[in-house]
């Protein structure tokens, strides 16, 4: 078998290369291959499918025909276990393998897993990234009491609400000094460690679990300290780090993630990478790095489907964003995370009951931003990130709930919203 | 059906607010300014904002763009760009996770104080015109058809 276009990988990053490949090529041969056996589905809507939110049938990312109509081929349920970069062929679990012309590898990201004494393959513990996983979950949870969450981050935290709502006796384990420390500053953990232990959620901060005791099932936890925590259920919800396994054994080279260039490419030719298992360039960091996020993985598969058909696109405006909310308590940041004692940023910020604000700014342009509580036209902020607006005549006004495009001066502001945004990129190339 | 936008024109805007007022009517069960404002429960929203600081004013509203990030950043497959180029928001696949407010580039999409799910302009699709654009006492919002799609 043989495909002009090879897909590894059925969520964000693979739908995003197919859709741009179709928008301007009806004819290539296009074949997506995934582990998983479902349609593609938003893994990110894990949480809500557990919550009651969704049903199943909401889980899915794109609508059933999605295939069918964008004529393409699948293998779903069969896993990629590697590359043959010479011959160009992927090579399947089943033993077959299939030709590729361009492969996009996009594979995702796995959890990690900290050592854990005592840890085997104890029937009660879980991971909360994909659809099996929240089935398990789901499953368990009937018979379950108490849930022990390793790790409070956006996915530990997530899934720790959705447990205590469904009247789970709830208990957080985080090794920082505070909950999302890696992607928020010190004011906005506190607020959401306060919704944690309003709705009766306990978090347990400086510690992580040592042990974990039972045989067929984890029946307790032993911290750090000593401290012991009866439970019904352990969930590890520590990180996600890049599943770069396919690529083991090839030239394709490998930092964290699978090394890219603003093309996408990897380091090898006619192989590309997006999403939680590549290493993008973050234009505000000034590096590359892994940013395990939604609108990255698409935009960055889209930007790679238009390259893999010669197409020529930079993805040039990555970097880090979170849309984020615990308890009804919404949060948005992007770009660096700041303390507000810096003194290499000037960082300006207001709290005002549930809202707050904050701005880490360089030179006059926006490095990094938290809005929590009132988040209406959050974008706005983003955009003069990435445009590098020089926001010292108007940083004021930027810490206005009701701050809009009325508040940036004329002509930037007309500048802004006459240009057409086009995706991934400000000019194009 | 050809792909249209609106435009803005803030020399003549006149700060009335009237883009809103009909907005929330074109959305409203009834179609009707009395019903929509009086008796429907719950009270349609309108998509387009008024920005003002006095005697500036201009309305805003989604720009349906070519490549639209909301779409991209939409975690649940419920923002789409449909066959008339029309970026639609399916409120019954949200979650009500803000990435699309994240996303926008124009701070473009309203926030539902009902359902608190996003919501956004729909270019008025199934109706006859844009309400916004046809009910503006100044001609200060425009529709614009981009030429080389016109059918």
């Amino acid at each position: 078998m043989r495909y002009d276009f090879v897909v590894i990988g059925n969520s964000a990053g693979g739908i995003g290369c197919v859709e741009a490949i179709r928008e301007k090529d009806r004819e290539s041969s296009v074949l997506v291959i995934s582990a998983e056996k479902y349609h593609a589905y938003s893994r990110a809507l894990i949480p809500y499918y557990l919550d009651g939110k969704i049903d199943f049938e909401r889980m899915y990312y794109r609508p059933p025909d999605f295939y069918e109509k964008m004529n393409v081929d699948t293998k779903l349920g069969v896993k990629a276990v590697g590359i043959d970069v010479e011959a160009k062929k992927v090579l399947l679990e089943s033993g077959e393998s299939v030709e590729y012309d361009k492969l996009l590898i996009a594979t995702g990201g796995k959890p990690f897993i900290p050592p854990m004494e005592g840890l085997a393959e104890q029937s009660n513990v879980f991971t909360f990234l994909k659809m099996d996983d929240v089935l398990a979950v789901e499953k368990a949870i009937k018979d379950a009491k108490r849930v022990v969450v390793l790790g409070g981050g956006i996915i530990g935290l997530m899934a720790s609400e959705v447990l205590a709502k469904k009247g789970l006796e709830v208990k957080v384990v985080e090794l920082a000094d505070r909950v999302l420390a890696p992607v928020v500053d010190e004011i906005t953990s506190r607020r959401v460690e306060k919704k944690f232990e309003e709705h009766g959620v306990e978090i347990i901060l400086n510690n992580t679990i040592a042990k974990v005791v039972g045989d067929e099932r984890v029946e307790k936890v032993v911290l750090r300290d000593g401290r012991e925590l009866e439970t019904d259920m352990l969930i590890v919800a520590v990180g996600v780090v890049p599943n770069v396994e396919i690529v083991k054994d090839t030239p394709i080279k490998v930092n964290r993630g699978i090394v890219v260039n603003r093309k996408m490419e990897t380091s090898v030719k006619d192989v590309y990478a997006c999403g939680d298992c590549a290493e993008i360039y973050d234009f505000i960091f000034g590096a590359n790095r892994v940013l395990p996020l939604w609108p990255t993985a698409y935009t960055g598969g889209r930007i790679a489907g238009f390259n893999m058909l010669g197409e020529e696109r930079e993805y040039t405006l990555a970097t880090s964003m979170n849309a984020m909310h615990f308890f009804d308590y919404y949060i948005i940041n992007a770009g660096l995370n700041v303390p507000n004692d810096s003194e290499e940023f000037e960082v300006i910020y207001k709290q005002e009951g549930d809202s707050y604000r904050k701005f880490a700014l360089k030179d006059g342009r926006i490095a990094g931003f938290i809005i929590a509580g009132k988040m209406e036209r959050a974008g706005i902020f983003l955009r003069l990130m990435e445009e590098e607006i020089d926001v010292s005549p108007f940083k004021d006004k930027l810490l206005k709930d009701d701050f809009g495009y009325i508040d940036i001066p004329e002509p930037i502001r007309w500048e802004l919203l006459e240009e057409k945004v086009k995706l991934g990129v400000v000019r194009e190339i | 059906m050809a792909k249209i936008r609106v435009i803005t024109k803030p020399e003549v805007c006149m700060g009335c607010h009237l883009c809103e007022v009909w907005c929330t009517v074109a959305h409203s069960r009834s179609k009707d300014i009395i019903k929509a404002f009086m008796y429907e429960q719950p009270r349609a929203q309108p998509r387009i904002l008024v920005e003002e600081d006095l005697p500036e004013t201009f309305a805003l509203q989604c720009r349906h763009c070519e490549e639209p990030k909301c779409v991209a950043a939409c975690i649940a497959g419920a923002m789409y760009k449909d066959e008339d180029g029309v970026v639609l928001h399916d409120e019954s696949k949200c979650v009500a996770c803000y990435s699309c407010i994240m996303a926008c580039p124009y701070g473009a999409i309203r926030i539902n104080l009902e359902t608190k799910k996003p919501l956004k302009c729909d270019l008025c699709k199934g109706l006859d015109y844009p309400y916004c654009v046809m009910k503006c006492p100044n001609n200060a919002l425009e529709v614009v058809v981009e030429a080389e799609e016109f059918v």
